[in-house]
């Protein structure tokens, strides 16, 4: 009986039949994919993106240059030089950060005392040469300025857990 | 393809020279895709049989053991995302319970409890991954496409707890990073009650087919006593009949108070090893309900500024909190002088850290006990006379990932 009950099993197709119809119900069953460029998955508060150097509301840069990020960067990505400002203010003059070499941990973001390096939530900045992606002072500060209203935003919603 | 002359008998007549050769050699890998990342086989072949399997690693070694005794122990979780990319919270689980050994802390219960679930979550990532793709080596697609919709979902519970989808660098010495966002346990427990139909559907996919039999049943067979010479661990172990599973063993987190079964195979084969991770992955399922139902709002990681960081708003106000900021971000914690081997059942078996600390802010050294090089040093034994096409099953049964082989 068995050995009828197999063969008749075997000659039936019966496992493959199953999965056909399983593939063909998942067919009509709503699609999974989405147009990427035009459709993004969601992304949440805590996204460790791209970098950027924020401002306080009237302009003033936040970072204060003590070069916290630079210490704790595991794979030593960050660069920072600082010197006294005109104004007898510590600021730096030189805040570069290796994109090539940053590993998006978090820490520099963690260990900031004034909520000044952050990482955003663009995953979109891939560029035709390497050089383009060490970031520099300049571009940090303009990607903040560009982020700022997602960046505190996504900085308030995270508050509670940090 | 190329020859191997050694063996050739040149048998020179007058006017005509002809060669015959015993063995072939054949380069399997190291760009191939079934080779699981950088594994470089080298076949020797009697026609299509395996004579002898001689794996070369290496490739992918990043000196990631040398490079950790030049950080700091807080800069040194994100290496171990990068070891078993497949599986990062597994990973940084060892290092963290290896270091709060050797710190003596004891972690708040909530971090455990999230710890237990997240560790979970990633055996699952892992298992979907190996059982999707294992699929796609011996010829169906399909498993793989749908496999990967449940991945997405997971990675986004990784994405919503750390910030990143598979480098989490979530579990901290001490406990978690953060707190669970709200609403995410929801979203887990909703997940957690569709997963099972999803592994049912799997199943009538690939269980019963024929061609998946074909190319899976009695192929690749290790015996209990073998396995165990071999050093195996976790599932490899566990469908050879052997019921040993470090989160029965000896427990570690939360795995005492949660209830589980281990799926135990009979024949050691690699159906019986696909079976054991498709059991596996609905065991996984059973802890996260019951870590969920059993997490209780409370601290997530130990309350010594000595080895977390204080919270942000207290960092911001009190003196004291910002000095232990600055100096746990600049110079980290110093553990006192000593050597712990921890290891965890990581989604693919035994995965060990032999930490031996010497009172600075370094570890001293850090040997890393990679699961995947046991089952890999076995591949000779297990593809010894096997179609050349079986040697691609074997591979994908053992769950190999060169990120932790190579270190």
């Amino acid at each position: 009986m068995a050995f009828l009950d197999r063969t008749a099993r075997s000659m039936l197709l019966g496992e493959l039949v199953a999965g056909l119809v399983l593939t063909l119900r998942y067919f009509f069953t709503r699609k999974a994919t989405i147009n990427y460029p035009y459709e993004k998955g969601p992304i949440s508060p805590r996204f460790k993106g791209e970098h950027a150097l924020r401002r306080y509301p009237n302009g003033e840069e936040r970072c204060i240059a003590c070069k916290l990020c630079e210490a704790i960067c595991p794979a030593q990505a960050i660069t920072i030089e600082a010197e006294p400002r005109d104004d007898g203010s510590r600021r730096t003059t030189r805040y570069d950060i290796d994109m090539t070499k940053c590993i998006y941990c978090g820490l520099c973001e963690e260990s900031c005392p004034v909520d000044a390096i952050v990482e955003g939530p663009n995953f979109e900045f891939a560029t035709e040469t390497r050089e383009e992606l060490m970031y520099d002072k300049a571009k940090l500060l303009s990607n903040g300025d560009r982020w700022e209203p997602e960046l505190s935003r996504r900085l308030e919603m995270d508050a509670p857990y940090r | 393809m190329s020859d191997i002359h050694s063996d050739a008998a040149i048998v020179e007549k007058p006017g005509r020279r002809t060669v015959e050769f015993d063995s072939h050699a054949i380069n399997f890998g190291p760009q191939h895709p079934a080779a699981h990342g950088v594994l470089r086989l080298i076949l020797e072949m009697d026609g299509e049989v395996v004579e002898r399997a001689d794996p070369h690693i290496g490739l992918l070694h990043r000196g990631t053991e040398k490079l950790m005794e030049y950080r700091t122990y807080i800069q040194n979780v994100p290496y171990f995302d990068r070891l078993d990319y497949v599986s990062p919270m597994c990973e940084e689980h060892t290092f963290v319970l290896a270091v709060e050994k050797l710190l003596g802390i004891e972690v708040p219960e909530r971090a455990q409890w999230i710890r237990t679930m997240f560790a979970e979550i990633t055996r699952v990532l892992n298992h979907l991954l190996n059982v999707t793709t294992y699929a796609l080596d011996v010829g169906a697609i399909t498993p793989s496409l749908w496999g990967f919709e449940e991945r997405e979902k997971l990675m986004e519970f990784h994405e919503a707890a750390s910030g990143a989808r598979l480098h989490a660098n979530y579990f901290r010495p001490g406990g978690v990073n953060r707190d669970l966002p709200a609403g995410l346990t929801d979203r887990i427990a909703e997940w957690a009650e569709t997963f099972p139909k999803f592994v049912d559907d799997l199943t009538v996919l690939l269980t019963t087919n024929r061609i998946w039999l074909q190319r899976l049943v009695d192929i690749g067979v290790i015996s209990a006593e073998d396995a165990l010479a071999w050093g195996f661990s976790g599932p490899c172990l566990r469908a050879s009949g052997v019921p040993w599973d470090l989160r029965r063993a000896q427990p570690y987190d939360k795995y005492a108070e949660v209830e589980f079964d281990i799926p135990v195979g009979r024949n050691g084969d690699c159906y019986d090893r696909y079976l054991v991770r498709m059991a596996e992955m609905r065991e996984s399922v059973k802890i996260i309900k019951q870590c969920l139902a059993k997490m209780q709002p409370g601290p997530i990681k130990v309350r010594d500024n000595k080895f977390t960081p204080p919270p942000r708003a207290e960092m911001k106000r009190s003196m004291e909190a910002l000095i232990h900021h600055f100096k746990l971000f600049t110079e980290g914690f110093h553990v006192p002088s000593g050597a712990t081997y921890t290891a965890t059942e990581s989604p693919k078996g035994e995965f060990g850290v032999y930490l031996v600390a010497d009172g600075t802010n370094r570890p001293y050294r850090c040997k890393i006990r990679p699961t995947g090089f046991a089952f890999l040093q076995a591949m000779d034994k297990l593809a010894n006379r096997h179609m050349l096409a079986d040697t691609v099953a074997i591979i994908g049964s053992l769950d190999i990932v060169f990120g932790e082989i190579d270190r």
